[in-house]
């Protein structure tokens, strides 16, 4: 029932584990290690998923997230690339690193990618998708900066982890709405969405996160710095598994959000994109990894405009094209691996005649660059099948996208796949080191699978295409895959990409000798330029509200407040009902007299002025007070005048000379400011005072205090009694003041005393 | 049970007035502290427990009945915010006791941790606005004075600005608190509950309400609030920076919740949807976007806290008038947030101690290689930083979703989205953390640290790896936090049984 949790729980936990392994066994680490998920790509493809198996169990109801699982035709395919794939890579790990200190990590990493990834592929509930979609975002980061002592390196990886990281942002958005519109978070349970009022705000975000993820026009950019990770993480991440996470969901998708005409003219317009671009950007390269970064680029390109035309052929087309991708480029970059090891250098310019010291490595080459060349069964079949459907009805402009993306591939097949083994070598190639087993395994494997595959097309079909087109087409295709269509149309096309991209490899060599630098290409430039710009409005953004002055904090402070008070004022619009002229003559004598001391203790130029108008104000306090009826208070008030006046005074003598340190602008403002605050102070207070809402509790404490707390003075009462707690905090108040003076009062003599020593 | 209500408090405060009695003789207050906080983790859990079991519980000082007297009142999310501090507290005391220097620690260091946990734990507790105000300034104090202690110059700096605004916000509170009374004619909170959605005139009340707002969003650092909080937290030693960024804005978070949800729910187009959804949005951003230009590493940590506070408060904008199901969606999500946020903020900070003192600095420009040469200090902070981005499955992720999610279902969409451009920023502000301190070549070893004594750091490193373990388990257990946080959303949804259970049949 747990199954599919468990191979992810438990290639999670052999991830942790693989750092220790590796210490105790750091030379057979990849032979071990790739064991279990050589058992789950069994498991998997023992499962035949007839019409899709479901595991489900609560997981936080609240939000309706379950843990739920579902294998499918289209996750069975997905898993046992994943997971086969993954076994043959963690294999070759072990040739690649040897026992290099670190390598421990590596495995580890690789291992934890790996149970996130077939999570995203096997998790039915959106938001558990989205949270392994994440962990591969992650994983990758650190994945590509393995190297990280190298500046390209690191950066390489932040790229991509901003740029799939907020593509992912989008994507959280996108299931979120379709979550809350649908209010059903399995993503098997959401029916077609087209007519959702929200549904291109659905589509575009999901679609974002889609293209981001999978490198498409205009954010492929990111996958050929990627390459700065070590080949067994580009072999595996970059072109076998992750950056297919997006066409995954974009085919999970396809039955809610797919068959509409944004879809398809998005899906068509921006795979053609791709494909054009990751071609021609392809044929510039001469390291062999950016080569086959920008041509994976390609085939992710190939793979969205596929699934924009929908339907049971295309998801079998589908199907097939990515079974024969991760087989043949997974194995060319592991070649690529094993020849930047054997002859020190990923040059394609310079490479060349390794077939003598590497026969087994050029015969896996050999097969693997057939099948992208589209010659080799599986991807012949592939590529047929695709060919069909574009042609009926024939769709020229597809087909001639299509014919470049196809003829490219030979063109570069060639370039990456037989070059280096059979074309002349530079002399100044150094001699390397023979590829040992481990690191020929791979390769060999995948490649031969890649022929292997393809010569039995009907037990393929039935096992991978059937069930995806039975999974994301919505019915069978009628057309069981055959490796051969007849003399035909099909036939002619490829055919032609064939001779068309032989022609360009033989032209390749040259052109690229000639070819002076060309202008780089704008995307990575753009992000470049985001980023700069982005951190310069941060900076800016934040150097004027943190400036670091006090004054600006208060003002900033004091102006809020000003402004959320009168906004509240505006909203409630009370008729103003403030009557000054109950005051009293000798009131208003003291109001004015408060006043006209406040105003020369601002205008004051010498301290002692401004500490003695500032006490008139204070026992005007006082006595305001005492005429409205609280002469304790008043007491209190004077006591505490009295004493803020002699602190001042006593304090004066340590203090600086007295100095305006602002201009008249910040004064403007300030007394702006502080006119506003007593302003609106005192209107709201006049305000309140004529708006009792709701009895006051006092009355009860006059009432009562005798009565219940046997005391006369009922302030006393309230303060010991009733609310006691509050005078026991305004008591540790004061005792940690009293503590806080002596402390900063020591160190600051202490200070003072290592100053002058 | 009334007991357990005032442990939080009164323990802190036997324990600051004891250690004061043994001044010169540290072993006994370190001893003192570290007993402090374990039993304060102790009371916490059993009342959580207890109001797990019965529901809200309300104890009356001097047995005087509401709203005469002072109430302490525990509901679920009291307690949940006390077992918080009860950890993070732990957490610190243990890192202090290697890395505060004798000389803070005879000043009393100790007792103003205890001080300041007991403010913090009163503000959790109180039903009382007044009572709030008081819990206010006794952790203001303490934390003003743990701030200056060291008299360091660029400390004292950091002192004044923080003390000088937060007083401003106590100023704000209290002429709020002097109105409220005046108008209102009482400081309880539940009966304040009743009278406001009695009141004839709530446009009144809305005004009265923009005190508390501005009062608690200094506490808290909202936009455009928050300049006190990046001035200061980097200047006082890691153990305090780390304190106050588990505790102190979340008093602030906290206060605004329970005000908002509790008492000013009069108005919430005006109060929730206009000025809290924007101000916690801009703070979102201007938190993140702070963050990224930071070289300090605390510095770049404190921008962090604004960024977490806007997405809290967030959810409570959200909250304000939204259906029963989004609003304790929202609401749930926030309380989820604030629990996690103070964890992953003192683990963080924490660990920066231990950053500086590997590579002798806080610069990430000179830190560099701790990825080879510090494995484990690496793997703790990702964990971190991770969280603080709020990626999955670290325990900011579901609570992020939920709020988002009630977001969408209001048609808040836009402020989604913000608050998503958010967390990309946090992200590339974290990647770049990392790349340069852990990922980059070591530089030329920097010698900023007088810390240089040889001492063991496994006094340090305990603690974060406890609230790291914490961290995990926040996320792995998702399901249980996230019940346990829809349950205290909708004892604050439901006012009703607030009041029933303060004021029992006396309204």
């Amino acid at each position: 029932m747990v199954t599919p949790a468990l191979a992810i729980l438990s290639l999670f936990t052999l991830g942790l584990l693989a750092p220790f392994l590796f210490a105790l066994l750091p030379r057979h680490a990849g032979k071990l290690l790739c064991l279990p998920p050589a058992f789950w790509c069994g498991w998997f493809w023992s499962k035949t998923p007839a019409s899709g198996q479901t595991w489900t169990s609560p997981w936080i109801p609240e939000l309706g997230i379950t843990f739920s699982f579902r294998l499918d035709g289209l996750a069975s395919l997905f898993a046992i690339l994943i997971t086969g794939i993954g076994a043959m890579v963690l294999l070759y790990t072990e040739g690649y690193c040897g026992a290099k200190p670190g390598s421990g990590r590596l495995y580890g990493l690789l291992l934890l990618f790996l149970a996130s990834m077939l999570g995203v592929v096997l998790a039915d509930d959106a938001i558990l998708l989205f949270l392994f979609w994440e962990a591969t975002s992650v994983t990758s980061f650190l994945l590509i900066g393995f190297e990280h002592e190298r500046a390209n390196a690191r950066r390489g990886a932040v790229q991509a982890l901003m740029v799939t990281g907020g593509g992912g942002l989008a994507l959280l958005a996108g299931l979120l709405v379709i979550v809350q519109q649908t209010g059903q978070g399995r993503i098997s349970a959401w029916g077609p969405l087209a007519g959702d009022p929200l549904y291109l705000a659905m589509f575009a975000l999901v679609a974002i996160g889609c293209f981001t993820k999978s490198a498409q026009f205009p954010f492929h950019f990111w996958l050929p710095n990627a390459m700065t990770a070590p080949t067994p993480v580009s072999a595996y991440l970059h072109s076998a598994t992750m950056v297919k996470a997006g066409v995954y969901l974009l085919a999970r998708l396809s039955g809610s959000l797919g068959g509409t005409e944004v879809w398809t003219w998005t899906l068509t317009l921006v795979g053609g994109a791709t494909m054009l671009t990751g071609t021609l950007l392809a044929l510039r390269q001469t390291d062999l990894k950016r080569l086959l970064a920008y041509s994976t680029v390609a085939a992710l390109g190939t793979m969205v405009f596929v699934l924009a035309r929908g339907g049971a052929e295309a998801a079998s087309a589908f199907a097939a094209f990515v079974l024969a991708h991760a087989l043949y480029k997974g194995a060319l970059f592991l070649v690529a691996g094993a020849i930047d090891h054997t002859a020190d250098s990923r040059d394609a310019f310079r490479l060349g005649g390794l077939w003598q010291r590497a026969p087994v490595l050029a015969t896996a080459s050999t097969l693997a660059g057939l099948g992208m060349m589209g010659v080799a069964p599986l991807a012949f079949l592939a590529k047929e099948t695709l060919v069909d459907g574009l042609l009926s009805p024939p769709d020229v402009p597809s087909l001639i996208v299509f014919g470049v993306m196809a003829a490219g591939a030979v063109a570069i097949a060639g370039i990456v796949a037989f070059r280096p083994f059979f074309g002349k070598a530079d002399p100044a190639i150094a001699d390397g080191h023979k590829p040992d087993a481990p690191l020929l395994t791979g390769p060999a494997v995948l490649a031969v699978l890649g022929i292997v595959g393809g010569l039995t097309p009907t037990f393929v079909f039935e096992r991978i295409g059937g069930p995806v087109a039975a999974a994301i087409g919505g019915g069978t295709d009628p057309h069981p895959w055959a490796l051969w269509h007849g003399f035909g149309a099909p036939l002619a096309f490829s055919v032609g990409t064939l001779a068309l991209g032989l022609a360009v490899y033989r032209a390749w060599p040259a052109w690229i000798a000639r070819a002076a630098p060309w202008p780089s290409f704008g995307f990575d430039r753009a992000y470049d330029a985001g980023l700069r710009g982005t951190v310069s409005v941060a900076r800016a953004f934040t150097r004027t509200i943190q400036n670091g002055r006090l004054r600006a904090y208060l003002q900033t402070t004091i102006a809020t407040f000003l402004v959320l008070v009168t906004l509240a004022a505006v909203r409630w619009n009370p008729s103003p009902q403030i009557r000054l002229d109950t005051a009293l003559p000798h009131e208003a004598l003291l109001a004015l007299a408060m006043l006209l001391a406040v105003l020369a203790a601002v205008r004051s130029v010498s301290r002692l002025a401004a500490v003695v108008t500032l006490g008139v104000v204070g026992f005007g306090v006082a006595l305001t007070y005492a005429l409205f009826g609280a002469p304790d208070l008043a007491m209190t008030q004077i006591a505490v005048e009295t004493l803020t006046v002699i602190l001042f005074v006593l304090t004066f003598y340590h203090l600086p000379r007295f100095a305006r340190g602002s201009g008249t602008r910040t004064r403007a403002v300030d007394a702006l400011l502080a006119t506003g605050v007593g302003a609106t102070m005192a209107a709201i207070t006049l305000v309140a005072s004529q708006r009792l809402l709701g009895t006051p509790i006092s009355a009860h404490f006059a009432e009562n205090s005798l009565a219940e707390a046997h005391g006369r003075n009922v302030v006393n009462v309230i303060l010991v009694d009733y609310r006691g707690l509050d005078t026991l905090g305004e008591i540790t108040v004061l005792s940690i003041a009293g503590l806080g003076v002596v402390a900063l009062w020591t160190f600051g003599r202490r200070a003072a005393k290592g100053g002058s020593a | 049970m009334s007991v357990l209500l005032a442990l939080p408090v009164l323990l802190p405060l036997v324990c600051a007035a004891t250690a004061m009695l043994f001044w010169r003789r540290l072993r006994v207050q370190r001893t003192i502290a570290v007993l402090t906080a374990l039993g304060h983790l102790a009371s916490t859990l059993a009342l959580f427990v207890e109001v797990r079991r019965f529901g809200i519980l309300v104890a009356r000082f001097g047995d005087w009945p509401a709203p005469y007297g002072i109430v302490f009142v525990a509901d679920t999310f009291s307690g949940l915010m006390l077992v918080t501090t009860s950890i993070v507290t732990l957490a610190v005391t243990v890192y202090s006791l290697s890395s505060i220097d004798a000389d803070r620690e005879s000043f009393g260091f100790f007792p103003l941790v205890c001080a300041l946990l007991m403010g913090v734990s009163g503000a959790f507790l109180t039903g009382d606005i007044f009572n709030l105000y008081v819990w206010f300034e006794v952790l203001l104090i303490a934390s003003f004075v743990l701030m200056a202690l060291g008299g360091e110059r660029k400390q004292l700096e950091g002192a004044l600005k923080y003390v000088t605004l937060n007083l401003v916000s106590s100023s704000i509170f209290l002429a709020g608190l002097g109105l409220l009374y005046g108008s209102m004619g009482t400081l309880n909170l539940a009966q304040l509950s009743v009278r406001v959605a009695e009141a004839t005139d709530p446009g009144f009340v809305t005004m009265l309400a923009m005190f508390f707002l501005l009062a608690f969003g200094i506490k808290a650092a909202l936009f455009p609030l928050y300049g006190w909080l990046p001035s200061s937290y980097h200047t006082p030693p890691t153990a305090v920076s780390a304190l106050f960024a588990g505790l102190l804005t979340k008093v602030g978070v906290y206060a605004l919740i329970r005000t908002f949800t509790l008492v000013f729910t009069n108005d919430p187009t005006f109060t929730h949807r206009a000025v809290l959804l924007g101000m916690a949005t801009v703070t979102i951003l201007a938190g993140s976007l702070g963050a990224i230009v930071q070289r300090d590493l605390r510095r770049a940590l404190s921008f962090t806290i604004v960024a977490s506070v806007g997405f809290a408060v967030l959810g409570l904008a959200v909250s304000g008038g939204a259906s029963q199901e989004l609003a304790t969606l929202a609401l749930a999500g926030t309380i989820a947030y604030v629990i996690q946020a103070m964890v992953v903020k003192t683990q963080v900070f924490l660990l920066s101690g231990i950053v500086r003192r590997l590579s002798g600095s806080f610069d990430v420009a000179r830190i560099g290689g701790l990825y080879a040469s510090a494995p484990g200090v690496a793997i703790l902070f990702l964990l971190g930083a991770l969280a603080l981005a709020g990626v999955p499955p670290l325990p900011s992720f579901i609570p992020k979703v939920a709020v988002l999610r009630a977001a969408f279902g209001e048609g808040l969409g836009v402020y989604a989205g913000v608050a998503l451009l958010g967390s990309l920023l946090m992200l590339g502000a974290v990647a770049r953390l990392w790349s340069h301190a852990f990922w980059r070549a070591p530089m030329e070893r920097p010698h900023e640290s007088d810390d240089d004594a040889p001492v063991n750091l496994v006094f340090r490193f305990i603690p974060v790896t406890g609230l790291t373990v914490v961290l995990v388990l926040l996320g792995v257990g998702a399901g249980p936090v996230f019940q346990v946080a829809t349950e205290a959303a909708r004892q604050l949804l439901d006012t009703d049984g607030y009041v029933r259970a303060v004021l029992g049949g006396a309204r």
